[in-house]
This record gives C-alpha cells, sequence and structure tokens, in this order.
C-alpha cells in the first residue's frame, strides 16, 4: 500500500492563462481507492486529463511513473505506460458489436492487414468474464442498458494491461442497484492489484468505496487523508468553502387538497402501462425508480412527444388533449429535461437565447413576431440575478458556462413559461453541491410563493427523500406505489422499484 | 473559463471576416483589373451579375440555418422563369393588350410557381421525412426535364416588349465623375430583400426559432417549437426567392432557354452562403454574409476576366475560394 505509482509534483495548469490547477502535489499509491472530490470547475477533470493524456503538455511540474519522469503526449502514450480513462460520458459507437468497441483504434490484426476477429472476440469474453459480465461480444452498443455501457466502456480501459483505472463520473448514468454492481467490480479490481483512481460529486459513493479522499477547490489540493477520517458533510464543506446548513431546505407543509393535475391510466405500447398519479396543489411529487422504469417516458407521453394508446390527462379536473408540447406549455405544464445537452438546452445559443427559447411568444408582438429584445433582457437579467448565474453577460454561449449554470438556465427557460404544472427531470445531474442546494432553494421557493405544482423524477434517493411530500414509484413501465410522509425512505423505495416488495406477502 | 478569454481576446472573425476579405479582395481587383475595374459601371454591372444568385443565396442562407439544403434552386429558375413566360405569352394571345398588367401578371405567376414548388420540397422533407439532399435531388431534374418536354429542350420567347424593358429598368439616377449610373432592379431587389431576410432572421421569432431548429432539432421540438413548420417555410421563402431571381433573369434576356437558364445556381449560391460564414451544419449564420459573399464570388471572376484568364481556370480559382473560406472558418473553432 506505501509503493508508490503515480506522483505529480507541483503541477500547474493554465489555459489562455487562467489558471486552472495551481501546485498540485499529489501521490498515487498501487492498489489503492483514491477518491477526487471538488465542485464543477474546481479542476478535478482537467487533472485527471493530464495523467490521461488528453491535455498535454502541462504548463509546469512532472509526473513521475514508478518513479521515472514521465512524458503522457497523448491517450494511447498513455494507455501504453498503464493509465486508462473511462470518460464521464460514454464515448462508444452505437452500431458496432461489443468487441469492436472494446479494440476501437488498436483493433487486433492476422498478418498485419486483416482484422483478427476471432482474437479479439476471445479478449472480450476473458475480459467480460473477469469482470463477472454475462454478456455477448456480438451485442449492438445500442441494444445495452447503461450500466453495461459501463462494463463495456471499463473492459475498453483494461483491455490493454492497465496499472491505473480513472473513472470519472462513473455512476452518472446508473441507477442505485447498478452502481451496487460496480461498486463490487471497482473493489474486485484493487483486489487484483489494479489502481483506480475515482471522481465524483457524490459524496456518499466516495466516503463508501474510497481508501483516501483529496479534495480540490479552486484548483488546489485543500485536503487529503485516509477516507474513514472524515464525514461526508466534512468533505462536503471542505469542496464548497464554507459551512453547509441542511442541503435540503424544508418541505412545503401546506399543501392544498385540491388536485390540480392527474393522469390517468396512460398507457403507451410496450413503454407504460395504466400509470396513474395526482398532483395536489403546492404538491413536489416524486417519481422514482430505476432507470427504465418508464419515468421519463410518462413525461414524454404527457407532452405529447409519445403517442399514448390510451388513458388521459387531467389539468384542473378537465380532460386536455395534448398532440404535440406547444399544446402542453399552453395548458400551463412545462418539463425540465433530463438530457440537458441533448434536449435541454441549445450550447451554441446565448444565456438569452436559451431562457426564453419556450417563452418567446410572450416578448413577441403580434406584427411579424418581432421580438421585443429589451424586455427579453430584462427578464434574462432577473433570472441571471436569482439563480446566481455565473455569466460575465447574457451573449455568452452556454458551452462556455459550467454545468451546474447550464442547469440553472434550462430550468429558468421551463419556468419562463409560467407553469403551473412543472415536471422536471433529473435537475441536479451532473451539478455541484452549491447548485444542487441553490437549485432546491428555488424550488421549493416556487412551490411556496408561486404555488406551483411540481412532480419530480431523480434517480437520486437522496433527493427524492429529501424534496417531496410525497411519492410514486414506478417498475417497468408502471405505478408499483406510492408513500407518503414518514413512509418515504431509502427501503420502502427501493423494495417498490426493484419489485422486491411484491415478493415477500404484505 | 478557458474559452470565454479566448472570445475576448481574440476579434470576432465569424462577424469580421467577410467584410475585411471584400475589402482585400476589392484591392486586389483594383490593381488586378486597373484601369478599369473601380470604374462606376463596371461595378454596377458586377453587382448586377452578382444579384441574380445572390436573390437566391438569401433564402439559401434560411435552408442551410435550418439544417438543410436546396439542390433544386437553378432548374426551379428556369421553371418558374418558364411557366412565368408562358403565361404572359398567353394572356398577350388571348386579347389582353400589351400592358403593365401583363408584366406584372408573369411576375406574379413565377414567384407563385416558386412559393408552391418550395413547399413541395418542404413537404417531402418534414411530412415525408426524406432528406433534403435526396428530395432536392430529386427536384432538381424534375423541374429541369419539365422545362425541357415542355420547350422541347428549346427556349421560351417572350412577346412582352414590356417585359425586357422591366429586366434593363434602372432606379435612382445619379452622377459620378461625370458618368451617368442608375441602380438596375436587381440590385435593388437584392438590398431590399436582404434587408427584410435579415430583419426576419435576427429580430423575430421565427428567425430564432430557425437557428433554434438547425443547432438541435430535439431542443427545439422539447421547446414547444413546431420544427417542421419552422423547415418548411424555410423552402417555401427559398422557392419565392427563386421565383423573384427567376422573373428579374428572365426579363433580362426577354427569353429562357431551357437547358442553359440558371445552370449551377445552387452551387454559386451554396458557395456564396458559406463564403458568407454561414455554418454548413447549421444553426447561425447571417444574410449580409451571404450578400458579401456573391459579390466576392462575381468580382473575382471580373477580375479574372480583366486579367484575360480562361473561363476554364476561373471554376479552378472559383473552387478553391470556397474550401479555402471554409478552412479558414474551420481553424477559429
Amino acid at each position: 500500500m506505501t509503493e508508490e505509482i503515480i506522483r505529480i509534483g507541483q503541477l500547474d495548469k493554465s489555459f489562455s492563462g487562467v489558471p486552472v490547477l495551481k501546485n498540485i502535489n499529489l501521490s498515487i499509491y498501487r492498489g489503492e481507492i483514491l477518491g477526487i472530490i471538488g465542485e464543477n470547475g474546481a479542476g478535478k477533470s482537467t487533472l485527471m486529463k493530464i495523467l490521461a493524456g488528453i491535455y498535454y503538455p502541462q504548463t509546469a511540474g512532472d509526473i513521475f511513473l514508478n518513479g521515472v519522469r514521465a512524458e503522457i503526449t497523448n491517450p494511447i502514450e498513455a494507455r501504453r505506460l498503464g493509465i486508462s480513462l473511462v470518460p464521464q460520458e460514454f464515448n462508444l459507437i452505437r452500431d458496432l458489436p461489443v468487441y469492436n468497441n472494446i479494440f476501437l483504434g488498436s483493433e487486433l490484426m492476422k498478418y498485419g492487414i486483416t482484422l483478427d476477429k476471432a482474437a479479439m472476440r476471445r479478449r472480450t469474453v476473458e475480459l467480460l468474464a473477469e469482470l463477472g459480465v454475462t454478456l455477448s461480444p456480438d451485442e449492438q452498443i445500442e441494444n445495452l442498458s447503461a450500466a453495461q455501457k459501463q462494463m463495456v466502456e471499463i473492459s475498453k480501459a483494461l483491455a490493454f494491461h492497465s496499472q491505473v483505472l480513472i473513472m470519472d463520473e462513473p455512476t452518472t448514468m446508473l441507477t442505485h442497484y447498478e452502481i451496487d454492481i460496480l461498486f463490487r467490480l471497482v473493489r474486485k479490481l484493487r483486489k487484483n492489484g489494479l489502481t483506480i483512481v475515482y471522481i465524483s460529486h457524490k459524496l456518499k459513493e466516495v466516503k463508501e468505496l474510497t481508501d483516501r479522499v483529496v479534495v480540490l477547490r479552486d484548483g488546489e489540493i485543500v485536503h487529503d487523508g485516509p477516507t474513514s477520517e472524515v464525514t461526508t458533510l466534512q468533505m462536503a464543506q471542505k469542496m464548497v468553502g464554507r459551512d453547509l446548513s441542511s442541503l435540503f431546505p424544508p418541505k412545503n407543509a401546506s399543501v392544498e387538497n385540491e388536485t390540480v393535475f392527474e393522469v390517468k391510466d396512460l398507457s403507451v405500447p410496450g413503454v407504460l402501462r395504466n400509470v396513474s398519479f395526482q398532483l395536489r396543489r403546492g404538491e413536489i411529487l416524486g417519481l422514482a425508480g430505476l432507470v427504465g422504469a418508464g419515468r421519463t417516458e410518462v413525461a414524454e407521453t404527457i407532452l405529447g412527444l409519445r403517442r399514448k394508446s390510451g388513458g388521459e390527462i387531467r389539468v384542473n379536473g378537465a380532460t386536455v388533449s395534448i398532440m404535440e408540447p406547444r399544446n402542453a406549455v399552453r395548458k400551463g405544464i412545462s418539463y425540465l429535461s433530463e438530457d440537458r445537452q441533448g434536449s435541454g438546452i441549445i450550447t451554441s445559443f446565448s444565456v438569452a437565447q436559451n431562457t426564453t427559447l419556450v417563452s418567446l411568444p410572450k416578448y413577441s408582438n403580434r406584427l411579424f413576431h418581432r421580438i421585443d429584445k429589451r424586455s427579453e433582457r430584462r427578464q434574462v437579467d432577473s433570472y441571471i440575478q436569482e439563480f446566481h448565474v455565473k455569466t460575465e453577460s447574457q451573449e455568452k454561449r452556454l458551452e462556455n458556462l459550467s454545468g451546474g449554470n447550464q442547469q440553472k438556465i434550462s430550468l429558468a427557460k421551463s419556468i419562463d413559461t409560467t407553469p403551473d404544472i412543472l415536471i422536471i427531470d433529473e435537475p441536479t445531474r451532473g451539478v455541484d453541491v452549491s447548485a444542487k442546494h441553490e437549485i432546491y432553494v428555488f424550488i421549493n421557493k416556487l412551490v411556496r410563493e408561486n404555488r406551483i405544482s411540481c412532480v419530480m423524477i431523480s434517480s437520486e434517493l437522496e433527493e427524492i427523500i429529501g424534496m417531496c411530500n410525497r411519492v410514486v414509484v414506478m417498475r417497468e413501465g408502471t405505478v408499483t406505489g406510492e408513500l407518503e410522509g414518514d413512509a418515504i425512505s431509502e427501503e420502502n423505495i427501493m423494495a417498490m422499484a426493484t419489485g422486491a416488495a411484491e415478493e415477500k406477502p404484505a | 473559463m478557458s474559452a470565454n478569454m479566448g472570445e475576448r481576446r481574440g476579434f470576432n472573425i465569424e462577424k469580421w471576416g467577410a467584410p475585411i476579405a471584400l475589402v482585400v479582395l476589392l484591392l486586389i481587383a483594383i490593381v488586378v483589373g486597373w484601369p478599369h475595374f473601380h470604374k462606376p459601371q463596371n461595378l454596377i454591372n458586377v453587382m448586377r451579375q452578382a444579384s441574380y444568385t445572390g436573390i437566391i443565396a438569401l433564402s439559401m442562407t434560411f435552408v442551410i440555418i435550418s439544417g438543410g439544403i436546396d439542390l433544386s434552386v437553378g432548374s426551379l429558375a428556369a421553371f418558374c422563369a418558364s411557366i412565368g413566360v408562358l403565361f404572359m405569352n398567353w394572356l398577350l394571345g388571348n386579347g389582353w393588350s400589351e400592358f403593365w398588367a401583363v408584366v406584372v401578371g408573369g411576375i406574379a405567376t413565377s414567384i407563385i410557381v416558386g412559393g408552391v414548388c418550395g413547399a413541395a420540397n418542404g413537404i417531402l422533407i418534414t411530412w415525408g421525412k426524406i432528406v433534403p439532399f435526396i428530395v432536392t435531388l430529386g427536384t432538381m431534374s424534375i423541374f429541369r426535364y419539365l422545362c425541357l418536354q415542355m420547350a422541347n429542350a428549346g427556349e421560351f420567347a417572350s412577346k412582352s416588349q414590356l417585359f425586357s424593358r422591366f429586366g434593363a429598368a434602372s432606379l435612382f439616377q445619379f452622377t459620378v465623375e461625370k458618368h451617368r449610373i442608375s441602380l438596375p432592379v436587381p440590385i435593388f431587389t437584392l438590398i431590399i430583400l436582404a434587408a427584410i431576410l435579415s430583419f426576419l432572421l435576427k429580430n423575430t421569432r421565427y428567425g430564432r426559432y430557425l437557428c433554434a431548429v438547425g443547432s438541435n432539432a430535439k431542443v427545439a421540438q422539447y421547446s414547444a417549437i413546431r420544427v417542421g413548420r419552422v423547415r418548411l417555410w424555410a423552402y417555401v421563402i427559398n422557392g419565392l426567392c427563386v421565383g423573384v431571381a427567376a422573373t428579374l433573369l428572365a426579363a433580362r434576356f426577354n427569353t429562357v432557354s431551357t437547358p442553359n437558364f440558371g445552370l449551377s445556381f445552387e452551387m454559386d449560391a451554396i458557395a456564396a452562403v458559406i463564403i458568407g460564414g454561414t455554418v454548413m451544419a447549421g444553426g447561425r449564420g447571417t444574410v449580409w454574409g451571404t450578400v458579401i459573399g456573391c459579390f466576392m464570388l462575381q468580382i473575382i471572376q471580373n477580375m479574372l476576366n480583366m486579367a484575360g484568364i480562361s473561363p476554364y481556370w476561373q471554376g479552378v480559382v472559383k473552387g478553391m475560394v470556397i474550401i479555402v473560406s471554409v478552412y479558414i472558418q474551420k481553424q477559429k473553432q
């Protein structure tokens, strides 16, 4: 445990003169699981990308590998040196089978000219067996679940005798259950002598899994010590650099009895079966379940993005017909997408253009639909202040903002239509602790002061438990249970989400 | 952090690249084409020649911003012009006397035919869910061969004298260095249309939606934008502009030669859009950039003409300019 495999000495890295990492001194020991935590923009990913050869050269400082000074000039070189990175976003080609993805760019060859498919298949089977995954090497990537894709990514990283495996936010796309599998796997890899660097926002996971934890803040290491000696709260405080009162604001106690929104027997062939729930005014209703349980699909069906085969949607008691998102917006329903960059925001659009994308009719006159840019600007400014969005101007493109700030704009966009019913899907995915807190407080305020009713879809149980008045749990496209008040607990939700509740007699 | 520094430090190539390139090109052309190039009459001619494909390029900018392409514009121009001329001749042959009403009827017919055919392209693309490249490749062939069939691969000569007067008409006479100069109708039309389309793109809901659809159609869909309609309108606007350009060009010759009319206009229009700084992948671009792009292409041709370089070499140079301008765009990303 004391053998040093990587030593980073006095490392600096700047982009266009802006320092991102300052005087980093860090040793990584063979066979440990090292957790690296920090808020978005703290420099975690930059540090790891330097180790993986993606950013070269560093502005100053040295990296030693097994005591020898190393120049990690590109990802292939890093791989050759035994350092592999499992990226946060899956880097797999949908149309290719598993074995082709694992060997992408380093295909095994026969006679130096033709692909040795047999050998690649064989090696893939070995790798997957080592990880304890049952998966055909010929399966297409598009048919895999998020967890299976993750396993393929890990196999890809391990295919070439890795010594150090860097995992960047590996659990973002995974459910509770899948995370357990991943953790077992990571521990197994450590036992086999691999060194694992685990980057995460999720402090509970870091606490559970890692041996040592390093905290980065504003490009500097502010803490380095055994995980067992710090609590998650202490970790959070070190990350943020200030005292954290409770992450969640107190729940709204004055939920009215009036049902503002109701879904009844909603069905989509092969996706949803008779989904029903009611939403009361001023309530936050959680929609919990494993990934693939059909929660996002419920939202998409409500919005008219999926054709329903049966069931109805009622707003204030009246059945409404929603054929496309436009109808939903007019009925006072708004949606915050789980897939921020895929369907939530336009990264090449400015802060202002994104914020008013749905609510644009509000800012345009009847004649030619000319946009009143002054009132647009005023409104966007008020959001920037209210959400503490870190941006120099409204004209800045969203691709230049951090994930947390992007999410705040995405939320601003969803509420700028002044909805009565807000459906938020994974509202804090890929967002750091302080932005999370701000988002929670804001949603709470909407519910309390603006009497908005909210459906919150989330895979983070902590969030569901901390925020919701009531929780509907889904499994395999159908509602398996409902919890209220003190009954909202991790055990109860998981039992309903996995089907364990049905197996044992009540 | 890093990206915004780059933004502030560097000047905005997207905004200023095309105008600067135009000025540089003008200086070169003045030198190469000395002493003829800078004469007002020559400059007016260059602008007039640029304006026919230029008008099409304006609306092509919309189509490309929407994430599409329209290859059918050249053939459609021939089709619009043919129908317009045929309609005028039919009116004159059926008891109408030669009067401006006939010309207006012909012009309107061309523009309406353009709009309808553009809508056909748009409907196939949005409702039929066929990619724009394929749809417009198909209609490019259809429109051209419809004309050739109707004319037996020959010409449609207009019987209206007023139509050719319209083709040669100018506005705003003024004098520069003892030369009497006036603004030909096509140039005037180009500038008016550019102003309208630029307003539409920058200041209206439609323009914002168009960019959204071109940048990320899925986000647009989730944002309650009717993606299909936004796209459809881009093709309709394009068809209308093709009709305008076609009628101006037909009036200029007072005839439509079906095999040659509008030939390779799609290439010139797309090239002008790209040189003007619009991103081929869609999502953003400017109308005035496209106007500059048209002028640049025409200036290059005029300059090479004056230098006595063969038209074949001119084609080679044009191709290189397109590639280089895209290469420069890529560098800044």
